[in-house]
């Protein structure tokens, strides 16, 4: 079998405890167990992490890039879900 | 709840109906050595213990209860409050209030799911919720009666739970304290809406300056309340606040969140020209905080085991709208199946 035909992980990294795992990159391996111990050799290295997550990408489910305007309208025009839009006098702490 | 954790003392026992041996390794006394002392080692070094650590069952119970009773609180929460989204002053209010509660959706997600890195099922804790098993915060089984009640409930209700929810983005059980994170980030604007709108009732008519006064009255003791019995003295309950203390859950003690709410409101309602329903309240000079009356605890032990003016009525709706949710949850299904169905290779014949 050609490492072409393997499935592609995703590989999530925590970079140490209290984080959460974040994206660090891709990997081919035959199985989850060597995505995993691939994965610990390809991203980390230098110690960048404490813990890793590999997850079969054919898993994910993606937003797609062309439908982004549309997808993210519903939160374009509500402002006041920020905490600036309110109008309170200045000199009013811990608001 | 609401970042608070007062269930009741002696109501979990891990140990009952034990068989007097282990059964298994992780019951041993070698095991429970190890296990305190690469846990113990954990805490004192102030890191955070992650969902695949091994942990004492006491901790990972106390943690399930705390965070079961949060996420509680923000779902019933959005009942007060919602009880007035039909009923907003103008459009503006009504995008604002409506912004909130979906918020307060959000907040019982965020802590269902870290609940559930701990190997709970969230619908568990739902039935414990519905069948009146696990607790809320008590604050919500006080009724919203006018629009003035939404100020006063973003202004001190948020303003209390930003106070204790603060200190939880540094728990020492990292799920819990990233969720934490997105809370506060989000509550912010909870509170200053709250604030807005009381700043606009005290600028308005007699009747909107009466209205903000008397909401004011009604949420000022139960707020104070939120954050749960004296840790000292006759009130002191035998709750988790030392252990969880020691354990890094909790920050700062029930007395000290309560007085630095204390401190950070009085000059706030100074300046909204509301005056608070305490006749104790003073300056100490000596101190350096502000003084505050006695505080109603059998009231508070009588709205949380029941008995307050909203009491069924929370309940009641929660339960109605699980209920009458599970059509949605059933097409949701559905609907899964039949991509399911439909996106299958051909069976080859």
């Amino acid at each position: 079998m050609s490492s072409g035909s393997w499935p592609l992980w995703e590989v999530f990294v925590r970079a140490r405890r209290g984080l959460s795992h974040v994206h660090a990159g891709s990997l081919h391996a035959p199985d989850r167990e060597m995505a995993l111990r691939n994965a610990r050799d390809v991203y980390t290295r230098r110690q960048e992490g404490v813990s890793i997550w590999v997850v079969a990408s054919e898993d994910i489910t993606a937003s797609s890039p062309d439908e982004r305007d549309s997808f993210f309208d519903p939160a374009a025009d509500k402002v006041y879900r920020h905490p600036t839009f309110y109008d309170v006098p200045e000199d009013v702490e811990y608001l | 709840m609401y970042g608070n954790d007062f269930g009741q003392p002696g109501t979990t026992d891990p140990g009952a109906g034990a068989p007097p041996h282990p059964l298994n390794a992780a019951e041993t006394p070698d095991y429970t050595d190890a296990l305190a002392e690469y846990f113990d080692g954990l805490i004192e070094e102030d890191q955070r213990v992650e969902p695949r650590d091994a942990m004492p069952e006491a901790y990972r119970t106390t943690l399930i209860r705390q965070m079961a009773q949060h996420a509680h609180s923000e779902i019933i929460g959005m009942q007060p409050e919602a009880n007035w989204i039909t009923r907003a002053p103008s459009l503006r209010r009504k995008a604002i209030l409506m912004a909130k509660v979906q918020d307060e959706a959000g907040h019982g997600l965020y802590l269902y799911s870290a609940a559930e890195t701990l190997g709970v099922d969230r619908s568990e804790l739902l039935d414990k919720l519905h069948s009146g098993r696990q607790k809320y915060s008590s604050i919500f089984n006080y009724p919203t009666l006018t629009w003035a009640d939404a100020g006063a409930i973003g202004w001190l209700v948020d303003g209390a739970a930003i106070m204790n929810q603060v200190p939880l983005c540094r728990c020492s059980y990292g799920p819990y304290a990233r969720a934490m994170v997105r809370v506060c980030k989000e509550e912010s604007f909870h509170q200053r809406q709250g604030f807005e709108i009381l700043w606009v009732l005290a600028r308005g008519t007699e009747e909107q300056k009466a209205m903000a006064q008397d909401a004011a009255n009604r949420w000022w003791w139960p707020a104070l309340q939120m954050f749960g019995p004296p840790d000292t003295g006759e009130h002191a309950s035998s709750g988790h606040t030392a252990q969880s203390m020691a354990w890094g859950i909790k920050r700062f003690s029930n007395d000290d969140l309560r007085q630095k709410f204390v401190d950070m409101t009085v000059p706030q309602a100074q300046k909204l020209g509301i005056t608070l329903p305490d006749p104790d309240l003073a300056w100490n000079e000596e101190r350096g905080h502000w003084d505050f009356g006695p505080i109603d605890w059998d009231e508070f032990w009588r709205v949380l085991k029941g008995d307050g003016p909203c009491n069924e009525q929370r309940i009641r709706t929660r339960v109605q709208a699980h209920e009458e949710g599970a059509w949605v949850r059933e097409a949701a299904e559905a609907y899964a199946a039949k991509q399911a169905a439909r996106h299958q290779p051909e069976a080859v014949a």
